[in-house]
């Protein structure tokens, strides 16, 4: 479904990304992993659109996503989240879940002042998708609360729940169990998990957490400063000298 | 002592009608800054733009023989709008988005350039002199002894207030209700989060604009109507004005640019009334210098606080 081949991403004298080519299938599992400043977010923001790769080549559905302007890329179907948690804080919880529907609903100033039914109908239509979402990972209560007040494993479980009411096909997860408890890692696990079961969706994950990557990886990709370094499954990984060698350094 | 409060009710009166045209222009101010983060300095051209063509209505309908009063107002009040919502939105294509993602004084440069291009393209259309007309609608009410000092609330007053009131409800509802607006509260925001998740950021920034534009168009309208004069420099000094309004109430925060438009418009009439005429603005921007000093987010504003 994704498909990213060569890719390179390049700061002045900096080449922070070399040649980093990978592939995510549907109902896939994906996890990127490496020492910090490795690059893996770097890939995450030049296949999200928010930089311009120098080369390369990133297919999405079998479209060219490089040099789309970045809603564009996210309403072929791809969305993602990024290390910190960025929600709109001073909107209700509820209005985060609305927000992100935007794009499904049509926007015609003159059928929202009028109330047209179509326009209630799809309204009504949003609001049950965001209830749905918010049940899902348990925030239900707190729907009419200001985002900003949440505590930090509600905010990190709106924000999935935020991404999956715009219909992902793919899923970017930038280190969702950074600031975690052990519990709160278990229960992402488990969302993580069912997204891909229940919902068909494929999920490229940026994770330190060992035992959640190993435990719910398809396959792994490592990068070690900007270039690729192994791929394989979780097994693979694990027994990959050449990934000893970069995580534990030499002896 | 009646008299001194019937004094003192008048220049409130006034200090009220002042202040809701500056807190619909100030809207305009603080919404184009809550989502972008630029002031845009072209608003109040947009504003005295709105005046012409209100006069311009006017007096066409005048030509035709309308007298029916009501539709005149209407019809200068829609076209005015339409006019300078198309301007408002033309000069964000074509003068600020282009240079979006740039350095902030970039677009704040071109702003000005706008400014003084549209005060001259005004002024070489329709002349460096005053245009006056009649008033529209006179007459009001008198309160007080009738041989002592009488307060009065002109019809023309009233109809600023309603039409203020009207516009500001509309605005709130829309954004707090509606989709789009909803939409506008998320770009301001985290824009780039907003893009991420598939809205057309560009698009809910261009409305922005276009609401923006209209209310100055509303206050265009009203003021016109109200001093029945304008020449193609009014934007400059009321867009300055609106624009400490949205400052002192807070810039980004809608409420606060409501009501900064009408503390500053008291605070204006009142100043003339007791102390000077000339002292008027210079009260009113020790004003915005103070709040800036003691409370810099404005009466409004709330500070950002980051949560580590």
């Amino acid at each position: 479904m994704l498909s990213v081949r060569d890719l390179s991403m390049r700061f002045g004298g900096l080449l922070a990304v070399n040649g980093v080519s990978l592939d995510v299938n549907e109902r896939e599992i994906i996890s990127i992993i490496g020492p910090n400043g490795a690059g893996k977010t770097t890939v995450f923001n030049c296949i999200s659109g928010f930089y311009k790769p120098t080369s390369g080549q990133i297919t999405f559905k079998g479209k060219q996503v490089q040099g789309l302007p970045d809603f564009k890329i996210s309403r072929l179907g791809m969305v993602r989240t990024f290390q910190h948690v960025r929600l709109f804080n001073r909107m209700t919880v509820i209005e985060n879940l609305l927000v992100a529907q935007h794009r499904h609903v049509n926007t015609n100033l003159l059928s929202g002042l009028l109330k047209t039914p179509s326009y209630r109908k799809k309204e009504s239509e949003a609001m049950e998708k965001a209830a749905y979402w918010l049940k899902k990972v348990d925030l239900l209560p707190l729907a009419n609360r200001e985002a900003g007040n949440l505590a930090y494993g509600q905010q990190r479980r709106l924000e999935i729940a935020r991404c999956m009411v715009t219909g992902p096909d793919l899923l970017m997860l930038d280190e969702p169990a950074a600031g975690l408890n052990p519990k709160e890692t278990r229960d992402l696990d488990e969302l993580i998990v069912s997204l891909k079961h229940d919902y068909n969706v494929s999920i490229l994950l940026i994770e330190h957490d060992m035992g959640l990557v190993m435990g719910i990886s398809d396959r792994i990709y490592v990068v070690s400063q900007g270039t690729p370094l192994a791929d394989g499954t979780p097994d693979e990984i694990r027994t990959n000298p050449d990934v000893i060698k970069a995580y534990l350094g030499e002896d | 002592m009646l008299e001194v409060i019937l004094y003192f009710i008048q220049q409130l009166i006034n200090g009220i009608t002042i202040g809701s045209t500056y807190a619909l222009i100030a809207i305009g101010y603080t919404m184009v800054y809550g989502i972008i983060g630029m002031i845009n300095f072209a608003h109040g051209e947009v504003y005295m733009i709105g005046t012409y063509v209100a006069f311009m209505a006017i007096s066409g309908m005048a030509m035709l023989g309308i007298e029916f009063l009501p539709l005149i107002f209407l019809v200068a009040l829609l076209s005015s709008m339409l006019v300078s919502s198309s301007f408002g939105w033309a000069i964000e294509r074509i003068a600020y988005r282009p240079l979006r993602g740039g350095n902030r004084l970039i677009p704040l440069i071109s702003a000005i350039g706008m400014s003084i291009f549209l005060q001259n393209y005004v002024r070489l259309g329709q002349g460096s002199r005053d245009i006056a007309m009649s008033s529209q609608i006179s007459g009001g009410w008198s309160f007080g002894p009738e041989d002592g000092f009488q307060a009065s609330l002109s019809y023309i007053q009233v109809l600023i207030f309603i039409v203020t009131i009207i516009s500001m409800t509309v605005l709130t509802l829309f954004i707090s209700r509606s989709r789009m607006g909803r939409a506008c509260r998320a770009v301001a925001q985290d824009l780039k989060m907003a893009n991420l998740l598939g809205i057309d950021t560009n698009r809910v920034i261009a409305s922005t604009f276009v609401i923006g534009a209209a209310l100055a168009a509303v206050a265009g309208t009203l003021l016109g109507m109200y001093y029945g004069v304008v020449n193609a420099f009014v934007g400059f000094i009321a867009g300055l004005k609106a624009f400490t309004a949205a400052v002192l109430g807070g810039i980004g925060s809608i409420p606060g640019a409501m009501l900064g438009g009408i503390i500053l418009g008291v605070t204006e009439s009142m100043t003339a009334a007791y102390f000077s005429t000339e002292y008027k603005d210079v009260v009113s921007f020790a004003l915005l210098v103070l709040i800036l000093l003691f409370k810099p987010t404005g009466i409004l504003g709330k500070p950002e606080v980051e949560k580590i």
